[in-house]
């Protein structure tokens, strides 16, 4: 099947000055001044104003929101509502764009928004990654070397920050945008201006967190602890915006997945031959829609407490810090878990095509990611375990975490009896499937320590904790997060990405990630807690070899960022449609895939996992019915 | 479209593959296991200064013992998986069996680690329940050890960026320094007069968070003489990495002589400090006497 409409293509002037990225930029400036001045003069010129040491909250949450506003009237947001409000007939237009500008504006081609998501992602996701070397350079040293504490504070906030917000839409935002309409065999998402606008909220949000810089940053770390949080200068309130859209931003991705999910499959896939990608797509989206409105709750409830001197988490004024935490973390533990499970459906996705046997055991896989998204509500006062809360339910947070182990083993078990006598292929995107074992095996078993909690006594708030959630979410997301670029990046973009820098950006990344975060272990160990810029003297020999390993680390993120630019905009040797052999139905169609994904909507017969059962079922039979869209 | 593989099954093949899997595990494991007991176990945190220290040390050995067969159970199997499944190089792709499930390894693998998961969580609950573990309880604490109303009092208040202790059986005395008597059971009470500290006694095995307005408890039972280190181990702000001090745990009579002599310097300040109480923030400013009016967190 081909793409069947040539794309249209409007004038140049009329690509620079639409509703585009541009334009979004400027009124968001333009809405930013609005929300200042604007709250300067309802507040009155008693209180702070511009050009002051410390600003006048309301003002910078006013600006934020004025600014993300304009940014998206801007992109052109509002032109579908306000077409139809002023009785014109609904279209579609936005998706019908073709050419490069369609990736600088408002799209509804769920594979536009994929890819969007890719590279704004991406971006992040390198931002992070220099303020992490940016903090293993201060502690090269066991005293203060180069960046102010508050400057270090700064740096270790946006790190975690950033990462925790980008990273949890890290697979959702572009790969199962770009590949579960695909998948289940429709046309485009539920909602695709929602998923356009999940796009675009994320990468305000990002913006916004980046201006932290320009008030002060923020001390507080990624977890925003009250009353820390309300003493903090105006850079807080970057970091409470950006939560609270990146909040907003996951829910409406969340239910957009479920939407899509769960009513626009095509005849013939039932829930026992989904993909399992698709099912943990779905049961991390349920995750997202339910978690992180908590998010953007206790967020609004810290944004009253700097701006308008309410008292929720101020003892003094009769809150309690332990309602942030608690409030956070009901959101933080599946927040974690809304970053693993996309890690765990692309293993388990994957390991079947590069060992050629089907998926071992799928109902035990899908019981397995549907147990983690139930147990992950019952575990969040781990994180307290120590906090003085509830001495008497430790007990009971000790069983569900440690029971939580019980559903993860179940991916384990599908994924290695899935390569069980298989004709196991080693290419760069199993490579990084296999490290997930490695990697999430040893996150897990120290996560087994800090269930504990006599262990966690010790273990609690240290580098060993650190190290521990590292190894989940870097060995587990980030490994997984590149397996899936190299194996469905070829497929989205048209153009395949070098082997041989492939193979030494794994081995590198593998060696080095283990090199800078196994050592972690041991430190936490000896007394070494977390978010610390001034450490023992006895401990520098550990700090440097991690240091060192971390540099390394991320020379490994420049090699995949070189064959990313060299492959993609340079060589550009085209893909063949299945480079694999996957019997995925994303890879029966041509590379890229065309606007419309299919001619037809086809019919599934089975899941896409029938290895040595015979040749890939036919997905369009003749004379199928047209589907929905 | 590559060409799609024939879906000729390969010959069974000769050996045994899940036998000789098992049997590599469990030698492994079998050796592993008690060489982690043995060298790895004693080098664990954090010591053996306070019985609830020595206690983590245990069960730190504990899991780790559990967790060495389940390392060498993924990393044995993915080896063997490596070198006996692996695709010939330059061959025709070929499909492996169409294996989808096993119903006797799946039960097998559920219950043993059902097992497995509940007997950690067991063994970790007694542990806690014999006397706290060192870990900070909040205000009405469970796990509370035998005659611990008979025990030294110790308030441990945390600041924006240091820790000071008060004795009240010596009149409150007021001191920068963390001094315990050997053999002796104690109650910390952790408070905060700021935001959120984590007092960490890194070799009395002790780990309690300072909330502002919050008495947390944490009891410890000392055994011999030494010094220890104390840090914050929750972000405080901009000195966070600088919250750090010492303590030391003495014999009886020089903790007595060392007590009298603080409680002497102390008498001279001690109208200048607030009277000792359980938490020094009260929820509406100036309702107790025994607690001032707290200045406003945050300027403007």
């Amino acid at each position: 099947m081909t793409a069947v409409t040539a794309p249209l293509r409007p004038p140049i002037w009329r690509r620079l000055v639409g509703f585009n990225l541009l334009t979004g930029i400027v009124l968001g400036i333009g809405g930013w001044y609005v929300g200042w001045f604007g709250a300067h003069a309802v507040v009155g010129p008693s209180l702070d104003y511009f050009g002051d040491v410390d600003y006048n909250e309301l003002s910078v949450f006013m600006a934020y929101i004025g600014g993300v506003v304009g940014f998206l009237i801007g992109l052109g947001f509002l032109n579908y509502p306000a077409r139809r409000l002023l009785g014109y007939p609904p279209s579609l237009r936005e998706k019908e764009t073709g050419g490069w500008a369609r990736y600088f504006g408002l799209c509804t081609d769920h594979k536009v928004v994929g890819i969007q998501y890719l590279w704004g992602i991406g971006l992040f996701f390198f931002i992070g990654g220099l303020n992490a070397m940016l903090i293993r350079f201060e502690l090269l040293r066991p005293t203060h070397q180069v960046f102010s504490g508050g400057t270090y504070l700064t740096l270790v906030g946006m790190h975690g920050t950033m990462m925790m917000g980008m990273m949890s839409s890290g697979i959702l935002g572009p790969f199962a945008n770009y590949l579960v309409p695909i998948m289940i065999g429709a046309r485009r998402m539920a909602f695709p201006r929602v998923e356009a606008l999940t796009f675009w909220l994320l990468m305000a949000a990002g913006a916004i967190l980046t201006t932290t810089i320009f008030f002060g940053g923020f001390p507080t770390g990624w977890t925003g602890y009250e009353p820390l949080n309300v003493q903090a200068a105006a850079g807080m309130d970057c970091y409470i915006l950006f939560f609270a859209l990146a909040g907003i931003s996951m829910t409406l991705l969340g239910l957009n997945m479920i939407a899509t999910i769960v009513t626009m499959r095509a005849p013939g896939l039932t829930w026992m031959r989904l993909p399992i990608f698709v099912w943990g797509v779905l049961s991390t989206a349920s995750l997202m829609v339910l978690a992180a409105p908590v998010l953007i709750a206790v967020l609004s409830m810290s944004a009253l407490d700097r701006a308008a001197q309410t008292t929720f988490f101020s003892a003094s004024g009769g809150g309690s810090n332990y309602l942030y935490e608690n409030l956070f973390w009901v959101f933080g533990h599946p927040e974690v878990y809304i970053l693993a499970l996309p890690g765990f459906a692309i293993v388990l996705e994957l390991l079947p095509v590069f060992a050629r046997k089907p998926l071992w055991g799928y109902r035990l896989a899908v019981a397995g990611l549907l147990g983690v998204t139930l147990l992950s509500w019952m575990v969040w006062q781990h994180h307290l375990f120590v906090s003085g809360i509830n001495g008497d339910l430790r007990p009971f947070y000790m069983l569900s975490t440690e029971l939580i182990s019980i559903p993860t083993g179940f991916t384990f078990i599908c994924g290695l009896m899935t390569l069980w006598r298989g004709q196991i292929r080693f290419t760069v995107p199993m490579l990084f499937c296999l490290a997930w074992f490695f990697n999430f095996l040893l996150g897990g078993l120290s996560g087994v320590f800090l269930s504990d909690v006599p262990s966690d006594v010790t273990t609690h708030g240290s580098f060993f904790s650190m190290a521990h959630f590292h190894y989940t979410i870097m060995g587990g997301l980030v490994f997984t997060f590149f397996a899936a670029i190299y194996y469905w990046v070829p497929k989205m973009t048209g153009w395949q990405l070098n082997e041989t820098l492939g193979k030494i950006h794994f081995w590198t990344m593998f060696v080095f990630f283990n090199s800078t975060f196994a050592p972690l272990f041991a430190i936490g160990f000896l007394n070494q807690p977390r978010r610390v810029n001034v450490y023992a003297h006895t401990l520098q020999f550990l700090n440097d070899w991690v240091s060192v390993s971390a540099f390394c680390l991320g020379t490994s993120m420049l090699i995949f960022l070189f064959n990313l630019v060299w492959s993609l905009a340079f060589v550009k040797k085209p893909a063949v449609a299945n480079p694999w052999a996957s019997r995925s139905i994303e890879f029966q169609l041509p590379s890229p895939v065309p606007v419309h994904n299919f001619d037809r909507i086809p019919v599934f017969s089975s899941d896409p996992y029938g290895y040595g059962e015979g040749p890939v079922p036919q997905w369009v039979p003749a004379g199928a019915p047209a589907g929905r869209d | 479209m590559a060409s799609q593989p024939t879906a000729a099954t390969p010959p069974r093949d000769s050996v045994n593959h899940g036998l000789r899997f098992v049997v590599a595990w469990l030698v492994l494991s079998v050796i592993a296991t008690p060489l982690v007991v043995i060298f790895v176990g004693p080098i664990l945190p954090p010591g053996s200064m306070t019985t609830q220290a020595h206690e983590q040390i245990y069960d730190n050995t504990w899991l780790a013992a559990v967790s060495t067969p389940v390392l060498c159970l993924v990393v044995v199997f993915l080896v063997y998986a490596f070198v006996y499944f692996r695709a010939p190089k330059g061959g025709a792709l070929v499909d492996g069996p169409p294996l989808r499930e096993h119903a006797g390894i799946q039960v097998v693998w559920i219950v043993i680690t059902s097992l497995t998961v509940l007997m950690l969580a067991a063994f970790g609950t007694y542990q806690l329940l014999q006397n706290g573990s060192g870990g900070g309880q909040g205000p009405s604490p469970v796990a509370v050890p035998a005659g611990a109303s008979h025990n030294l009092a110790v308030q441990v208040i945390g600041q924006q960026w240091e820790w000071t202790f008060r004795y009240p059986s010596f009149g409150g005395v007021e001191t920068h320094e963390l001094v315990l008597p050997q053999h002796t059971s104690v109650t910390l009470h952790v408070t905060s007069l700021d935001v959120v500290h984590s007092f960490w006694a890194y070799q009395l095995g002790v780990k309690a968070d300072a909330n502002p307005g919050t008495d947390n408890v944490a009891y410890v039972q000392t055994r011999g003489p030494g010094t220890f280190q104390i840090r914050c181990a929750e972000l405080c702000g901009l000195f966070h990495g600088y919250m750090f001090s010492t303590g030391r745990v003495v014999s009886a009579t020089q903790f007595q002589s060392w007590a009298k002599t603080q409680e002497a310097i102390y008498k001279t300040i001690a109208k200048y400090v607030p009277p000792y109480a359980k938490t020094y923030i009260c929820p509406a400013a100036g309702t107790s006497p025994t607690c001032s009016p707290q200045p406003t967190l945050r300027g403007g």
